[in-house]
């Protein structure tokens, strides 16, 4: 038997591995061109360019085309509004839980205190329970608290504390810290301390070591817990639905919520657009890290 | 200007294990450098002298006893304050900088202006032979580059005193032999003290000034290599630099730096140089170096004679290791090949009769701690 030629057992295990993986995509895809409004079939690509005209539920002409359902999508002023929301939550709970989960990184790794095994392990317990008891226990807890808050400071009307886009924001920092500082400490355990002892013996003091030595050599190790943050906080749904107050969706929400009225194309184009961006932000960061090697 | 560049007064670190245990790493330990002095603490791992390091350099602090760097007090002051600079066992290279930036960092903690630095930079690479490879980044060099990057980084600065952990451990042998000699000579040239660190007694007595021979936290004895091998203070400096053939007795008589021990083994007397004080009736352990003895029927005056049976004979090239049974007693001695011969005798055979003499002033008497 040729050593060289693989069972045909992999190469089916391969086959099926991708099919199951990228057929639902590439069929989201397809959809997205899709020239029925509500049919759950394929009836075809919308081909002609021209006002717009619809035929028994198909759109048969369109000024866009087959990109129509992106076209619809971009007049959409909901989706564009969550999709603002969605980014806004994402990056500011990003460089908020990079920061701090860096930093918790370096306590953990580098520093000897007492509760120092007890707050390793803390870290792991967002990662361990499920999504949906973090969801309540954060709700229960804002409630509580604003509750508290607007009965003891007898606060009425619109000055009353209540869920909104900034309860995300924190629900996300607080489940995106132990991912930030699990990647982190990887990256510092790595790390020869004598870097940081030749640097201060070198003269510089202990912040000049962090800006001028640690940070540079564990920031592949940041960049990837921000990435990782990042799409965590883009794709959550659980928290989110929790946390979030009235009018002012991220688009997993606005999408749960087109969802169980009416599914159109424009659904599809969306979620299309999306995985292009998220493939554009995973190449770009790999990009990056293979220019740190 | 102090009279010495580093001393440590009754130094004592104190580690606790991971089983809750104390240590002592370091043990009273007090230590007077010179300087422009190259300074060798030399010991096996564990011994305390990269702990002793790293107290001068400011990355331990002394549990008890202090440090001095020329003259001033360090107490609990960080390594950026220090006048001292360390070269790493693992040379701790930034990755993320080139040559250049490596050289020139400890220059720009100083606020060097960027002439001067430049200046500096190119001296320091030009002294180590680098010149040309400053825009290369680390991983691009051998380890024999990499490890004069690091002397380089070090010495731009113009320390006080250089401190140097192991240096050359990660160098194949012939590499490490020509930094050897390349370090020694960069010494004298700069003369800034060197305090170096290891665990190769061939190294320490190569380059060293004076070597200080470390022990489970202590100095056994500090001294220029020819004291520290011909004038071992005791058993243990004489078993761990080089060879030596050991023989138990008790002290007779004392005697003008001499005395004369009585090994029951052999039911004899032997007279040797006392190094260390002896009383007399002390259990002691005599010493001599296997090339101290000499095999050949030529007796010399106050020499002893005694006969002697070949148990292995192994030639190494430039000598040959011969290894005797003398009463029950194995010795080895180290002969040198002076006559270029085919011949298998001139190289002794297993189970030859021999006789050789011991001389007083190659016989060692020496307390067994």
């Amino acid at each position: 038997m040729n050593p060289h030629r693989r069972s045909p057992w992999i190469i089916a295990a391969t086959l099926l591995t991708l099919f199951f993986l990228y057929a639902p995509i590439v069929v989201l895809i397809v959809f997205s061109f899709n020239a029925s409004r509500i049919s759950p079939l394929f009836t075809g690509v919308i081909t002609k360019f021209g006002p717009f005209q619809l035929v028994s539920g198909n759109v048969v002409q369109s000024p866009c085309g087959p990109f129509h359902w992106f076209c619809d999508l971009s007049q959409n002023t909901e989706v564009l509004s969550a999709a603002r929301n969605t980014l806004f939550v994402a990056v500011t709970a990003t460089i908020v839980s990079t920061i701090i989960g860096t930093m918790a990184a370096l306590a953990l790794q580098r520093y000897n205190f007492r509760l120092r095994t007890f707050s390793q392990i803390s870290l792991y317990i967002p990662i361990v329970i499920p999504e949906i008891v973090m969801g309540i226990t954060i709700l229960v807890m804002f409630s509580q608290l604003f509750t508290f808050i607007n009965d003891s400071l007898h606060l009425t009307g619109d000055s009353q504390l209540g869920l909104g886009l900034w309860t995300v924001i924190l629900a996300h920092i607080s489940f995106m810290i132990p991912f930030v500082t699990l990647v982190v400490q990887a990256r510092l355990q790595g790390l020869d301390k004598s870097y940081e002892e030749a640097a201060m013996d070198l003269g510089a003091n202990e912040w000049t070591t962090f800006r001028r030595v640690t940070f540079p050599m564990i920031l592949p190790g940041v960049l990837s817990g921000a990435l990782l943050a990042f799409t965590l906080s883009i794709d959550d749904f659980i928290i989110t639905f929790f946390t979030n107050g009235p009018g002012s969706p991220t688009l997993p929400i606005y999408v749960y919520g087109l969802l169980r009225r009416v599914i159109t194309p424009q659904l599809n184009a969306l979620s299309t657009v999306w995985i292009l961006l998220v493939l554009i932000a995973v190449f770009l960061t790999q990009r990056v890290e293979s220019r740190q090697r | 200007m102090s009279e010495f560049a580093i001393e440590l007064r009754d130094v004592v670190k104190k580690f606790i294990t991971p089983e809750g245990n104390e240590l002592a790493a370091v043990n009273h330990v007090t230590m007077q450098i010179k300087n422009g002095e190259f300074f060798s603490m030399l010991g096996s791992s564990g011994c305390g002298k990269t702990t002793s390091l790293r107290m001068i350099a400011g990355f331990e602090w002394p549990t008890e006893g202090e440090v001095y760097i020329d003259g001033e007090l360090q107490g609990r002051k960080p390594p950026f304050l220090r006048p001292v600079n360390t070269v790493f066992q693992s040379y701790a290279l930034f990755q993320h900088l080139t040559v250049f930036q490596n050289v020139a960092f400890g220059l720009e903690m100083e606020h060097t202006s960027k002439n001067d630095s430049r200046r500096r930079v190119g001296e320091a690479l030009e002294m180590v032979r680098l010149t040309g490879m400053d825009k290369r980044y680390p991983k691009q060099l051998s380890g024999g580059q990499q490890q004069r990057v690091a002397l380089a980084r070090a010495l731009v600065k113009r320390p006080k005193v250089l401190l140097l952990d192991e240096p050359l451990g990660a160098l194949d042998l012939k590499l490490r032999k020509e930094m050897q000699l390349e370090l020694k000579s960069l010494q004298k040239e700069v003369g800034i003290t060197f305090i170096y660190v290891t665990h190769d007694q061939g190294e320490a007595l190569t380059m060293s000034d004076r070597i200080a021979v470390m022990s489970f936290g202590k100095v056994l004895q500090m001294g220029p290599a020819v004291e520290i091998y011909e004038r071992p203070a005791n058993r243990f400096v004489a078993d761990f630099i080089g060879e030596s053939n050991f023989l138990d007795g008790s002290v007779k008589s004392v005697k003008d730096g001499q005395a004369v021990v009585y090994i029951s083994a052999w039911g004899q007397e032997l007279t040797g140089i006392v190094t260390s004080k002896v009383n007399v009736g002390d259990e002691v352990a005599i010493s001599i170096r296997p090339e101290k003895i000499r095999l050949s029927d030529q007796s010399t005056p106050n020499a002893i004679s005694l006969d002697g049976t070949v148990v292995n004979s192994t030639y190494i090239g430039s000598d040959t290791h011969i290894y005797l049974d003398v009463r029950g007693q194995r010795l080895k001695v180290w002969e040198q090949n002076r006559v270029s011969t085919l011949d298998p005798r001139a190289y002794y055979q297993n189970g030859q009769k021999i006789q050789l003499s011991l001389v007083p002033e190659n016989t060692l008497v020496l307390p067994k701690e």
